[in-house]
């Protein structure tokens, strides 16, 4: 369906794409216990972008389980962010928060957007921002928009304007497709017939990493998104597996057979400079750094059974072990902050995304699916995207942090696999 | 050459447990030689001798066939499991001797050993553990005679299963290490 192998990629993720090109298909199925009730008046003149932003932001605010959009009735004259808010009005319609703005055709056939945010409590402005913008930046457009008023109203910054990643396999088809956060605009970077897994993003969002199977064992490249090129980074005799990114972007974990086993290793993204880091009889995988760069956390069955443990990420001393409840403990992914752990538990048979407190050691598990795998933090920390099945089927599914929202991400077609949420885009 | 060729054939032919259309030889008196000519002066004599031709590509074939031969034990690949085992079960110990001693009489040929799990867990754990069933095989083939720069042991992990399902019935199936010979992948 979107044979599209991409040239020019990176500049075509940022422009909107027309709602067929959706693969992806939102259900919330949670919503946080205290939604902030907003009044996003339709943009006037927005029909002539062909994309109503105001629907795209609201669509964005209440995804995130912290917002409750209001229906707005038609109003005339139609409000722009330019007139004067009747604070009283929007207050009776139980509005705590306003979005007011409009759009214009430039005489170069571009346009601009403007809009302004209110506090209908505290009858304050809270800032707005004009943009100028191509048709095709609609979509783009909106959600800045929507990181805007989520960050003025929430004080944490949204995650509107980022990007996910994760294969679909569709018959013996494998692509690695690139979406925006709302699972709109799929865009595939690689498609192959042999299994691709564990794509890893970049810090700055420019590349991934990942293993795909096209030379009949595992073999890890890094792809650059905007030109599709791409690269061996490590395949060396056995397997090469696990890529993860050191904050800094300058060196992969990864884990390799080379020398017997599966161990972890350091190597730059061009291949060059490998330092293995562990040296265990036992499997040592799926290598994770701490946001600060000073740990690398890794599932290893050194203790008898899977479990998480960390170790300096500039190698030497004892791997600590982190988990320590139930039998398998595997794929470990720090949150932005670096404070809690989310991994993959079984449970009586069950695999499900557990949530471990590093602070107080506290284990919350946060799904009540059977098949949970490949968590991944949004680069704000508040929602987990994850891999299940529903129905015999692979597909996608993002709980938040304190487990209460929940929402699920499934394709027209084939089963969605491995997810990986892209960093903030600057 | 033609003493590793008749080694090769030998071993193959001994392999084969019911063989019924052995390969014909790859010697045939086939070649015409003409001596002195061009020698000025002297009588053209013309002899014929025959000519042991030895022909590699047939070597080729027949270790090919030998390999694909359904009667013959190397023609069988794949090593089963038991769940989170990785352990060669004795029933496969003979395949594996048989392996071991067709790389051990052609050093020049290479095998690639894959090892696969079930779906169940981490993708990445898994690749983990397809790897040490793997690494299994290339340990015993190794102890057997077999040189480790002729083997390479990869994982698969869960990504390629034999059969699809939920049931202990598809997982049994996919729990396995597969052998290929250069030219097979």
């Amino acid at each position: 369906m979107l044979a599209r192998l991409t040239l020019a990629m990176g500049a075509a993720l940022l422009l909107a794409l027309p709602q067929a090109h959706a693969q992806l298909s939102i259900e919330i199925t949670g919503a946080g216990a205290q939604r902030i009730p907003i009044a996003i008046v339709p943009f006037a003149g927005e029909a002539a972008l062909g994309s109503a932003i105001s629907g795209i932001v609201r669509a964005d605010l209440e995804r995130s389980g912290l917002f409750r959009g209001l229906e707005v009735p038609p109003l005339i004259p139609h409000p722009t962010e330019a007139s004067p808010v009747n604070y009283a009005e929007w207050r009776s319609r139980l509005a705590d928060a306003l979005v007011i703005g409009s759009v214009a055709t430039r005489p170069d056939g571009r346009f601009e957007v403007r809009f302004r945010l209110f506090d209908t409590v505290k009858q304050t402005a809270l800032g707005g921002i004009a943009y100028t913008l191509s048709r095709e930046q609609a979509r783009a457009t909106a959600h800045r928009i929507a990181d805007f008023v989520y960050e003025k109203l929430t004080g944490e910054r949204g995650v509107f304007s980022t990007r996910i990643a994760y294969v679909v396999k569709r018959g013996n088809r494998y692509e690695l497709q690139i979406a925006d956060a709302d699972g709109v605009g799929a865009e595939t970077a690689l498609a192959s017939f042999e299994p691709i897994i564990s794509p890893a993003w970049s810090p700055d969002g420019r590349r991934l990493a990942y293993v795909s199977f096209e030379n009949k064992k595992p073999v890890v490249y890094v792809h650059s998104l905007a030109d599709g090129k791409r690269h061996v980074a490590a395949n060396f005799k056995g397997s090469n597996s696990a890529p993860a990114w050191s904050p800094d972007g300058s060196r992969l974990a990864v884990s390799l057979s080379r020398e017997g086993g599966s161990q972890i290793f350091l190597i730059n993204p061009d291949g060059s400079s490998l330092r293995r880091l562990t040296s265990s009889t036992a499997i040592d995988t799926e290598p994770r750094y701490s946001p600060d760069g000073r740990w690398i956390y890794f599932t290893s069955d050194r203790g008898g059974s899977p479990q998480v443990y960390r170790m300096s990420a500039s190698g030497g001393g004892e791997p600590q072990r982190v988990t320590f409840e139930g039998s398998y403990n595997v794929s470990p992914r720090l949150s932005p902050d670096g404070k809690t752990l989310a991994f993959i538990t079984r449970n009586a048979g069950r695999f499900q995304v557990a949530l471990l407190d590093l602070a107080n050691r506290q284990v919350q598990i946060l799904t009540d699916s059977d098949r949970d795998e490949s968590p991944s933090f949004a680069p704000n920390g508040r929602m987990i995207l994850l891999a299940t099945v529903i129905g015999e089927r692979g597909v996608l599914s993002a709980v938040s942090s304190d487990g209460r929202v929940k929402q699920r991400l499934s394709a027209t077609a084939g089963d969605v696999r491995e997810p990986a949420w892209g960093p903030f885009i600057e | 050459m033609r003493v590793t060729l008749i080694a090769t054939l030998t071993a193959a032919a001994a392999l084969l447990a019911a063989c019924e259309t052995t390969p014909p030889a790859e010697q045939s008196p086939a070649g015409v030689e003409e001596r002195g000519a061009g020698k000025p002066g002297a009588a053209r004599s013309v002899e014929q001798k025959p000519i042991a031709s030895v022909d590699l590509t047939g070597a080729r074939k027949d270790a090919a066939s030998v390999l694909k031969d359904p009667n013959n034990i190397l023609s069988k690949r794949s090593i089963y499991y038991e769940l989170d085992k990785f352990d060669v079960k004795d029933e496969y110990r003979g395949m594996v001797e048989a392996h071991a001693k067709y790389l051990r009489e052609n050093p020049g040929s290479k095998v690639l050993i894959q090892g696969n799990t079930d779906e169940r867990g981490s993708r990445e754990y898994n690749v983990g553990l397809g790897q040490r069933r793997s690494d299994g095989v290339k340990k015993m083939l190794i102890l057997l005679g077999a040189k480790e720069n002729q083997i390479e042991s990869v994982s698969l992990g869960e990504e390629k299963p034999q059969a699809e399902g939920q049931q202990e019935e598809a997982w049994s199936k996919n729990r396995r290490s597969d052998i290929l010979y250069a030219g097979e992948y």
